[in-house]
């Protein structure tokens, strides 16, 4: 299971199941160090930019470190502070709300989305491919894009205001409530594509006989999504809790552009990815504090991730 | 091509049974195909537009009345666009080549080779495949900063120089491969390294065109680390330097939208030149297994 996909990376999944055909071969390297000559590269990266700083990061969260600054160790000081430090509450509360609205969302309309794509005959590719173009943009652009559209003179505005939905332009980029949910719209129109394509794969594996069973039975469209669609791909689905839930929970270049990097009025839109990138960059960084902020993250997001894998066991033994 | 015909025939088999069903579904795909490519195409509109031009109008417009391209030509003006984009690209080879090289090897051990370590070696990519990289953001770049790599390019490349993700990809396709192959590659008395070349890589060429080019967006997408890393404005990334465009034409939504356009047509023409492998990348990823 990958925590690292989200839109734009390529995924795995069974990574440790060993594979039907042949597999390794009887190993006749006929020098020891052979193997450990092709890890090198790769492995050394993985080592020095993944494992130490993770490491780091466990030994900085409970120092006073800045910057310029080695630090005391403080025992848990960093955390107790965080709780009583109201941006991390604002963050923690800004992230959590952005996971629990957006995640929803991306496992439900991609599956619409599949399935009608999947119906559109000689379309689809053409649907698919249109579909899936926001995936491959930069969270930059597409901020900026949202930017324009969502500012108070923008399109969204113009065209509410065209069909006299609203009296006064709507603040979707000042308001702290709207931009968060604007944010979270943006997300999810960026995220859709690349969620139906991975529908479409599991949409392909379905037993058609099923489908012809279901209409026989005169099932309408509704009942055949709920009763053979959505069956058909609930691995899929909680795969997709996973991947949107730890993505939504890290966002930051949608709240980074549409606020212009400041976290909204008062920082009432700052995230957990914000908050670490403010606390530990720059001169005044806090590097001790900004480290215990992201050794909670992990927490957060390893628990995300357990609770995931529980669920899909169960659906695996029912 | 051959993939799509079961879902082709699906479609077949359920355009005979509803005709008005297909009429809402046209119309649903339609509606989102607009809220999904509209804001480009609204861009684009925007971008050329005059500077005369009314842009608050009810209701907008979106045909330019006096199309032009100055715009365009005031973004590369004043803001080091080319420059950017080299940067980019820069950084983009270096993590291209990184994964292509450093993953196929990796993979290849891994996946091929039987010796003592290899599921150490295994579980230290899995486990780093876990650790989401903002958690180690900070460290990261107190480590860049120790090598004396802030403010560079290769700083910039380096985290994801070899991504564990791409490592495991590799491995996967690597054991998948029939053993046979490799056996009688041994039989001939070829080493590890000519059979790596000669005999398993040709075999996995399509897994490593997908990690390049997953490895390529990746990279020129990325904004979070370029900007924490790089502080010279001489060595921007595009998304860095883009970034400060609301900054630079507030004033002008003209010119925001003529930047974004420019960013978006290296990575638009990248993706519409080499889409199949975009989805088979997340079809082949392992989905089916």
């Amino acid at each position: 299971m990958t925590i690292e996909a989200r839109p734009g990376t390529p995924l795995k999944r069974g990574g440790g199941r060993p594979s039907r055909r042949g597999g390794t071969v009887l190993a006749t390297h006929r020098w020891i160090l052979t193997p450990w000559l092709f890890l090198l590269p790769g492995l050394t990266v993985i080592v020095l930019m993944v494992m130490v700083p993770f490491a780091n990061t466990l030994g900085l969260a409970f120092t006073d470190s800045t910057l310029l600054r080695q630090g005391q160790y403080v025992g848990w000081e960093n955390f107790h502070r965080m709780f009583a430090d109201e941006r991390f509450t604002t963050a923690l509360l800004n992230s959590t709300l952005y996971t629990v609205c957006v995640v929803p969302c991306m496992v439900v309309l991609p599956l619409i989305l599949a399935t009608l794509v999947s119906g559109a005959g000689r379309l689809s590719g053409f649907f698919r491919t249109t579909m899936y173009l926001p995936v491959v943009m930069s969270p930059v652009v597409v901020g900026l894009i949202w930017t324009n559209m969502l500012d108070k003179r923008g399109l969204v505005n113009a065209l509410f205001d065209t069909l006299h939905l609203v009296t006064e332009p709507v603040p979707f980029l000042s308001d702290r409530w709207l931009l968060l949910f604007s944010a979270m719209f943006v997300t999810v129109w960026t995220g859709l594509g690349y969620y139906m394509v991975i529908y479409l794969a599991a949409l392909a594996n379905i037993d058609q006989s099923l489908y012809d069973a279901a209409a026989m039975d005169g099932a309408g469209v509704v009942r055949t999504f709920l009763n053979v669609t959505v069956p058909g791909v609930r691995s899929t689905m909680t795969l997709i809790a996973v991947l949107s839930s730890v993505a939504a929970f890290r966002v930051f270049g949608e709240i980074y552009v549409l606020t212009g990097g400041t976290g909204g009025v008062g920082g009432g839109d700052l995230t957990m990815t914000m908050l670490i990138q403010r606390e530990g960059t720059g001169l005044q960084a806090r590097t001790g504090y900004a480290g215990a902020i992201s050794l909670f993250m992990f927490v957060v997001l390893g628990a995300l991730l357990l609770v995931q894998l529980a669920v899909q066991r169960r659906q695996r033994s029912s | 091509m051959a993939q799509l015909s079961p879902r082709t025939r699906t479609a077949a088999a359920r355009r005979r049974r509803a005709r008005p069903g297909s009429v809402a579904r046209y119309l649903i795909l339609v509606l989102m195909a607009v809220l999904l490519a509209g804001p480009l195409v609204w861009q684009l509109s925007l971008s050329l537009k005059g500077s005369g031009e009314p842009l608050y109008t009810r209701p907008p417009a979106v045909i330019p009345e006096h199309p032009t391209l100055d715009h365009f030509a005031t973004v590369l003006d004043r803001v080091p666009v080319p420059r950017y984009l080299l940067n980019s690209l820069t950084v983009a080879a270096m993590a291209v080549v990184g994964n292509v090289v450093g993953a196929t090897c990796a993979g290849y051990a891994l996946g091929k080779l039987r010796f003592r370590g290899r599921g150490l070696a295994t579980a230290v990519c899995v486990a780093a495949l876990l650790v989401p990289s903002e958690t180690v953001l900070i460290a990261q770049f107190l480590t860049v900063r120790t090598a004396g790599l802030v403010n560079t390019l290769f700083g910039v490349a380096l985290p994801t120089l070899v991504a564990a993700l791409n490592v495991l990809l590799m491995r996967n396709a690597f054991r998948n491969l029939p053993a046979e192959f490799e056996e009688a590659a041994i039989v001939d008395g070829a080493n590890a390294w000519q059979r790596f070349i000669r005999v398993s890589v040709p075999q996995v060429k399509g897994v490593i065109t997908v990690v390049a080019i997953f490895a390529f967006v990746g990279s020129w997408n990325d904004f979070l680390w370029p900007l924490i890393v790089l502080s010279d404005e001489q060595n921007y990334t595009l998304t860095v330097g883009l970034n400060r465009l609301r900054g630079t034409f507030y004033d002008d939504p003209r010119l925001i939208a003529a930047g974004t356009i420019i960013a978006l047509l290296p990575i638009v023409a990248f993706f519409a030149v080499l889409q199949r492998y975009f989805f088979r990348g997340l079809e082949a990823g392992g989905l089916k297994g």
